[in-house]
């Protein structure tokens, strides 16, 4: 166990190692501060000696330890843009994104463990080939598509007037297909509670919680289908196992078997696949968040690329970059934790 | 008196196979191969099928902007499916839109397929360091998620050339970018079929007439391990178109003068809002039609060969 955690650690310290210097690599290329710095009419004279002030024309591995060492301690600089600490910028953002996952997680949770779980019980049912195939329907909808397709019919409203209006069932069907429309789908509204710190949260006012409603859908449509046949896929491999098989026999009620026993062995392999689909769902909250216009690290990011923020853009890499080893590492923990099969030294058999 | 023993030529292989068989009698597989042989004529055919040419400004009326689609109050018959903002038949952009996506999902694939196909075999038949640092630098990247990078790269290579350069090379930049993005893909599932390849006896064979290395992996073994390879590029292909699109919308990919499916679908979403609905969810249906139809190939592809591919 002790040398698993310690390989493990050393990985997660070897890809932090690696972002670093990509991210300080960036900083390196990318503009010239003493540019920002002065202005036209200083001579090139004293630039140079700015520039040797500063530290600039040290060798890169001199200057990449100064940055490494001020990142450890917080520091990435300041923000052209927001004036103020690179680090304050992502964390006033951090909780917009945070609550947006959560309320995505949840939809996921809450969905797709009953709607996979039916579909390994009944894998012949209409219902679970509908979900079948709407999955894969959802793979193929890129997140920003479902979120605008959300705005048009949630936000804007649809009018349908496909049927033909004289006849009654032609009248109905495009009353009940047309919506009203009306759900908020731009930021987060002015109904924030605030929390602590920088914590203004959506989660506590129904105002607050509206605003989170179509993002959340948008966020979690894109994951969704992929759990539902992950669980799906790991249900039937368990139910065709021999515990399952003596359980049966044993008399013991066909629910408690489904979701105490045959559950329990198919959330392992969720686990690990949510853990490192958590990477995914960064990558899609920029998505999600241009669309709604959501101020979280996403949209903030991307606005940092448009002004060419740099300490801002290497300070969102370096926290995601943390986020992702972090997640990786733990799902890894618990992984080998709870599943004794798992070769912990990952020495072959 | 000696019997001539005959081998069969590819195409009497391809007749005869399993994959042949399941395609003739799955209704399914053969629609959405049409639909999707449809989409790549109609998209390579641009030029002729489309009723005007969107890259020619003399072409375009910015009086014609924003008509709505044929079935729709106040639609003008010379757009069957309406225009855009900027006044561009809908029908001809979408064409030359779903041309360009369809370039950078192939381009990008193939590179993939060269990046991940090599380290793959490598990594696989070499084993030991080259094996260990290959599958390391996968296995970093792949917890990023592909999208991720893609994005990070797009935004980095922008930020340094400059947005103008980069919109004159954007085709270039997406195939390299995504290319660069997606190879681990290739390198463990080739990796995991080079294992299994390498012990079997035609290889020790190779090895006793003493063939070289490079030989035995490129003629002998690489063959062998192609089927996986074939199947997990379609859907290669699709995360690549739907890559590409995402970068375009995020502002990483095509210009708005030269667009691909993506950048229709964001040039359209500002105008939302005023309820030019068909701007962008046009494109957007024909995204969804191309992703789904090579999603569905991909699906039958695997289920015909089953090769043990990766979870997830």
């Amino acid at each position: 166990m002790i040398a698993f955690l310690t390989k493990r650690l050393m990985h997660a310290i070897l890809v932090m190692l690696v972002i670093s210097v990509i991210a300080f690599a960036i900083q390196d290329n990318l503009g010239d501060p003493i540019q920002q710095m002065v202005g036209q009419s200083v001579p090139e004279s004293e630039r140079e000696a700015l520039r040797e002030r500063l530290g600039l024309n040290d060798p890169f591995h001199v200057q990449y330890l100064r940055f490494a060492g001020n990142a450890i301690q917080g520091d990435f600089g300041y923000s052209y843009f927001y004036r103020e600490p690179a680090l304050d910028v992502i964390a006033r953002h951090l909780p917009a994104t945070l609550e947006l996952v959560f309320g995505a997680t949840l939809i996921i949770v809450l969905l797709s463990v009953p709607i996979g779980v039916y579909s390994a019980i009944k894998p012949r049912s209409p219902i679970s080939r509908f979900f079948m195939g709407a999955s894969i329907v959802g793979i193929s909808v890129p997140v920003f598509l479902t979120a605008i397709v959300l705005i048009q019919i949630f936000s804007i409203g649809m009018k349908v007037t496909l049927f033909p209006e004289g006849t009654a069932w032609g009248g109905w069907l495009n009353a009940t297909l047309s919506t009203q429309g009306g759900m908020p789908s731009f930021g987060r509204g002015q109904d924030l509670v605030h929390v602590f710190g920088y914590w203004d949260s959506n989660l506590f006012s129904a105002g607050g919680l509206r605003h989170l409603v179509l993002p959340s859908i948008a966020l979690a449509s894109i994951m969704l289908p992929l759990f539902i046949r992950l669980i799906r896929a790991e249900m039937l491999e368990v139910l065709q196992s021999e515990y399952v098989k003596f359980a049966r026999a044993k008399g013991i009620s066909p629910w408690r078997i489904y979701f105490v026993h045959a559950l329990k062995n198919t959330m392992l392999p969720v686990i690990t696949v949510g853990g490192v689909q958590i990477g995914t769902m960064v990558a899609y909250t920029i998505l999600t968040e241009t669309v709604f216009q959501w101020p979280g690290m996403g949209l903030m990011f991307l606005d940092a690329i448009n002004r060419a923020d740099i300490p801002l853009i290497v300070a969102y890499l370096m926290i995601v970059g943390v986020i992702f080893v972090i997640t990786n590492t733990i799902v890894d923990l618990i992984y080998g934790l709870v599943n004794p099969t798992v070769k912990l030294t990952g020495k072959p058999a | 008196m000696t019997t001539q023993l005959s081998i069969p030529t590819r195409w009497a292989r391809f007749r005869d196979s399993y994959l042949l068989y399941s395609f003739k009698r799955t209704w399914s597989a053969q629609l959405c191969l049409a639909i999707f042989l449809c989409l790549v004529l109609a998209a390579f055919m641009a030029p002729w099928l489309a009723p005007t040419n969107p890259y020619d400004l003399s072409q375009i009326d910015i009086l014609d902007s924003e008509l709505p689609p044929f079935w729709i109050e106040g639609a003008v018959e010379r757009y069957t499916l309406g225009t855009d903002a900027q006044g561009r038949d809908l029908l001809s952009i979408i064409l030359y839109g779903t041309r360009v996506s369809l370039v950078i999902g192939f381009g990008a694939v193939i590179l993939q397929a060269i990046l991940g196909v090599t380290f793959g075999l490598l990594a696989g038949y070499l084993g030991g360091r080259v094996d260990a640092i290959l599958m390391r630098l996968a296995d970093i990247q792949l917890s990023f998620s592909t999208l991720m990078v893609a994005i990070v790269v797009g935004a980095v290579v922008k930020a340094t050339l400059g947005s103008s350069f980069y919109s004159q090379y954007a085709v270039l930049m997406l195939i390299l970018i995504i290319g660069l993005a997606e190879w681990p893909q290739y390198a463990r599932t080739v990796r995991a079929s080079v294992l299994a390849e390498k012990s079997k006896e035609y290889v020790d064979a190779a090895r006793v007439m003493g063939l070289g290395s490079r030989r035995i992996m490129f003629r002998h073994v690489l063959p062998n391990t192609l089927s996986p390879v074939f199947v997990i590029s379609t859907v290669q292909i699709a995360n690549a178109i739907i890559s590409e699109a995402a970068l375009s919308f995020l502002g990483l990919g095509m210009p708005e003068t030269h667009p691909s499916l993506g950048s229709l679908i964001k040039s359209g979403f500002d105008y939302i809002q005023s309820g030019s609905w068909w701007i962008t969810l046009i494109p957007g249906a024909v995204l969804v039609v191309l992703v789904l139809v090579i999603n569905l190939l991909g699906d039958w592809l695997r289920d015909v060969m089953n090769p043990r591919l990766y979870k997830g």
